[in-house]
């Protein structure tokens, strides 16, 4: 069949491009470049780009809409107003794929898992000598004032040593070669199920791209994470060891994700009133009685995992399984206690942390940060709050956070209130110019801002990372927000083989 | 298996049943309204108390039973628990539960139940649509049974899919002969009178088996062997002999030999001889309604029983 040129879909409507071209010099398209130059990484998918239909397209896009829909990867919203209130919302996707090169991809790699490996070692570090902050670097308060620290861990030692079995550091990218640490999850990363159901719905519906294009796969994950997560048993267990993945329920927002993985791997999902601690062992009630669980993936966190030890109320955990863990009858993926290094305020320190344990100068950059309880930081915050982008040090999911540039001045002299009143609460980062990737709009391809959160297993026999991860893109023009709560949606995101 | 998923299984496969028997119990009320409608207008409270919605519907709307008001409390009424779109929405819930109990196809199919359900039950359905409507509940639950059959291990997560199945199905199977047991009893003033026909011939309509009995029994219903048939006859995939059957197959289907002795399995054998031992003349001079009331009871026993033997709950 052939095609019209007037029926070609235009890789970007031009006007739409020019805008921001002009708002801002800087910006990087993934595709296209500083200067509309097609990248190679895109070249083959551009090929079938421009001689696809554009109706086609389209009607791609709502059949991936039923497809999600009927394998319910939903998610539920909480509003803040209503908690009781929630719905069942799908995080939109776009079928226009990410595409990043086998050159790109080892770079990121080797950073990450340098940045992982540090985390690891300076989570052992603080809940053992601490020489990090004998030796000067790091503050002693950032730990004893953090709630995520945990003195009960104070010097247990998981198995393996392994602290951070799975984590996902979020990547943000400004140029060809300019990628930035944003955030790492090291407690309870999610997305991951994002990634896995992404692949599969676009080899479903465009097969022929993956003929045409060499992807590496990410279909591998849930087995990766079962053997990684199987190697970290307790020593005294010989057979093959029982796993299980710990939810906080059906109404978790993260639900899909939780019993989608469990699924995958072939394990059971647990709830915490499935769990008891019996003969010193963590177990699950099953149709035939207790059975003994060796290793736990938790997606419940720190607070609500043991009502002994942690919050007394909480219904989503196991009393006890703290001791249990102490006495090593049980490994709890992540490691209790591991949040304290997805804080905020450790965060502005990751290039010490990293210098400190491995003797090697990072090789993925932090975005700036400013510490707002330091005096001299803060004044500078407070001078240049309409160019800066300030964050709470517990924050997470993109609330209570501020943008300067796109704020109005109403919202910058509140903010400047909140900050002064309580500066040890905040960091502050300049506004970096995320990178565009082309998206599907009703006027057709648009540039949208993206990150970028790969998937990390650690292991005693070492780090394994997923080639790809999760794409976040924020579908509102303009905007940099990719939180799913806030508007984002996400992409495939595709490693090219060398 | 974890208990929970066990009891999980157990309701989302007893709902799927009852929300099916419930879409047939409608349609046969609904062509008795159309075909006999002086004679019959309590016949929306025997089609309300089959389906077990008749108690919260006088709490709900008081003493009158309205055709309409009926239908949309068995359809679509979000305050009767056991409406079919509450009962689609309750067993997608359960199925999320066990999600990893469940093959993709099974999943989807309740997913998507559930989906089309909510959409087809969100307004009135206008009497014009009901057949249609009716249709679709129905259709669906076949996908489902279909993903179920074709798909799944037989193993124990498809025994305990299948208890909930048949315990739910010989309920409602025999709530259908408790309301109407009047009717199959041999009376000298109605015999054979056009009154009874239809009502046999309603029985035999809500559990989809016209056909199976005109197959079996020639054309003329009589009221002996609508019981033989609904009761004992073993060919008959709603008769309550078929369904205790299939529960003792499930039951034996989970004993390993090696766990300790379960009461719930004496239950259910002790239930299968009771309903099985007897022929259909015994039944009816020992008394038809008792036999009956023993059954749903004995039913309902064994239920409980299974919940505490395989940890349902704790």
């Amino acid at each position: 069949m052939r095609f019209s040129v007037t029926s070609r879909l235009p890789a970007f409507p031009l006007a739409d491009r020019m805008i921001d071209l002009k708002n801002n010099a800087q910006l990087f398209d993934e595709m296209w470049g500083h200067d509309s130059t097609l990248r190679d990484a895109y070249a083959n998918f551009n090929n079938w780009l421009e001689v696809e239909e554009p109706a086609r397209l389209r009607k791609k896009q709502t059949e991936a809409e039923r497809l999600f829909r009927l394998s319910g990867i939903t998610f539920n919203v909480y509003s803040k107003d209503d908690k009781e209130k929630e719905t069942e919302r799908l995080i939109p996707f776009d079928i226009i794929p990410r595409i990043i090169s086998a050159r790109e991809w080892s770079r990121l790699s080797t950073g990450i898992e340098q940045r992982v490996r540090a985390i690891n070692a300076f989570l052992h570090d603080i809940y053992h000598r601490q020489e990090i902050v004998r030796s000067g670097r790091l503050p002693i308060e950032l730990l004893t004032h953090n709630e995520a620290f945990l003195p009960k861990m104070i010097g247990v030692s998981p198995p393996g040593s392994v602290y951070t079995h799975i984590v996902g550091i979020d990547l943000i990218r400004t140029g060809p070669d300019e990628f930035f640490v944003l955030e790492d999850n090291a407690r309870t990363p999610s997305g991951v199920s994002y990634m896995l159901e992404n692949r599969a719905t676009m080899l479903h519906m465009f097969p022929e791209l993956f003929s045409q294009n060499r992807v590496q796969t990410v279909l591998n994950y849930p087995r990766q994470l079962y053997r990684s997560l199987a190697k970290c048993t307790p020593a005294q267990t010989d057979n093959q060891p029982t796993v299980a993945v710990l939810t906080p329920g059906t109404y978790n927002s993260a639900y899909y994700e939780h019993s989608f993985l469990a699924d995958k791997m072939g394990v059971e999902l647990v709830e915490g009133h499935d769990l008891r601690v019996v003969n010193g062992r963590v177990a699950m009630r099953t149709t035939r009685g207790y059975k003994a669980i060796d290793v736990l993936y938790r997606r419940v966190d720190d607070d609500f995992i043991d009502p002994l030890n942690f919050c007394s109320d909480s219904t989503l955990g196991v009393a006890g399984i703290l001791d249990v863990y102490r006495a090593g009858g049980i490994t709890i993926a992540n490691a209790p206690g591991t949040g304290i290094a997805d804080d905020k305020a450790i965060y502005s320190y990751m290039p010490e942390i990293i210098e400190f344990y491995t003797g090697e100068k990072p090789l993925l950059k932090n975005v700036p940060t400013w510490r707002c309880n330091e005096p001299e930081s803060l004044s500078y915050v407070l001078e240049n709050l309409a160019d800066l982008v300030v964050k709470e040090v517990h924050g997470s999911g993109g609330y209570g956070m501020l943008i300067g540039p796109t704020s109005s001045k109403r919202e910058l002299a509140h903010f400047r209130k909140k900050l002064k009143a309580n500066p040890g609460k905040y960091i502050a980062q300049p506004m970096l110019s995320l990178s565009t990737v082309p998206t599907f709009t009703r006027a057709g391809l648009a540039p949208r801002h993206v990150d970028l959160r790969p998937f990390v297993l650690v292991s005693p026999r070492g780090v394994d990372i997923t080639p790809g991860g999760l794409t976040r893109v924020a579908l509102k023009k303009g905007s940099v927000v990719v939180n799913s709560s806030q508007g984002g949606g996400t992409k495939d995101t595709w490693v090219l083989e060398d | 298996m974890l208990g929970k998923t066990a009891g999980g299984l157990f309701w989302m496969f007893r709902y799927l049943e009852r929300s099916e028997n419930t879409a047939r119990l409608i349609e046969a009320g609904q062509h008795i309204a159309l075909t006999q409608p002086a004679s019959f207008g309590d016949e929306w409270a025997s089609v309300l108390k089959s389906a077990g919605s008749y108690a919260s519907y006088v709490n709900h709307h008081g003493e009158d039973i309205l055709h309409d008001r009926a239908i949309g409390w068995m359809l679509r009424s979000r305050d009767n628990p056991f409406s079919i779109l509450n009962m689609a929405a309750a067993a997608r819930e359960n199925a999320k539960l066990v999600r990893t109990a469940l093959t993709r196809e099974v999943w989807e199919a309740v997913n998507e139940n559930w989906l089309t359900l909510r959409d087809a039950l969100a307004r009135k359905v206008s009497e014009r649509d009901l057949p249609d409507v009716l249709a679709l509940i129905r259709q669906r639950s076949a996908y489902v049974r279909g993903a179920l059959n074709g798909t799944m291990l037989r193993n124990e997560i498809y025994d305990f899919a299948r208890i909930g199945t048949f315990l739910e199905r010989a309920d409602n199977t025999a709530r259908i002969l408790d309301v109407k047991y009047y009717v199959l009893l041999p009376s000298v003033v109605s015999v054979g009178t056009s009154i009874d026909n239809v009502q046999w011939q309603t029985i035999l309509r809500s559990v989809s088996a016209e056909g199976g009995f005109h197959m079996t029994y020639g054309r003329d219903a009589r009221p002996r062997e609508i019981a033989q048939f609904l009761i004992l006859d073993k060919r008959m995939p709603r008769s309550l002999s078929f369904c205790v059957h299939k529960l003792q197959e499930n039951f034996y289907y989970l004993y390993t030999g090696s766990e300790s002795h379960l009461l719930c399995h004496d239950l259910c054998d002790q239930l299968e001889s009771h309903t099985t031992s007897r022929t259909i003349d015994e039944i009816f001079d020992s008394g038809l309604h008792e036999f009956i009331t023993n059954f749903l009871q004995s039913l309902n026993k064994l239920g409980s029983q299974t919940e505490i033997d395989y940890r349902f709950y704790n």
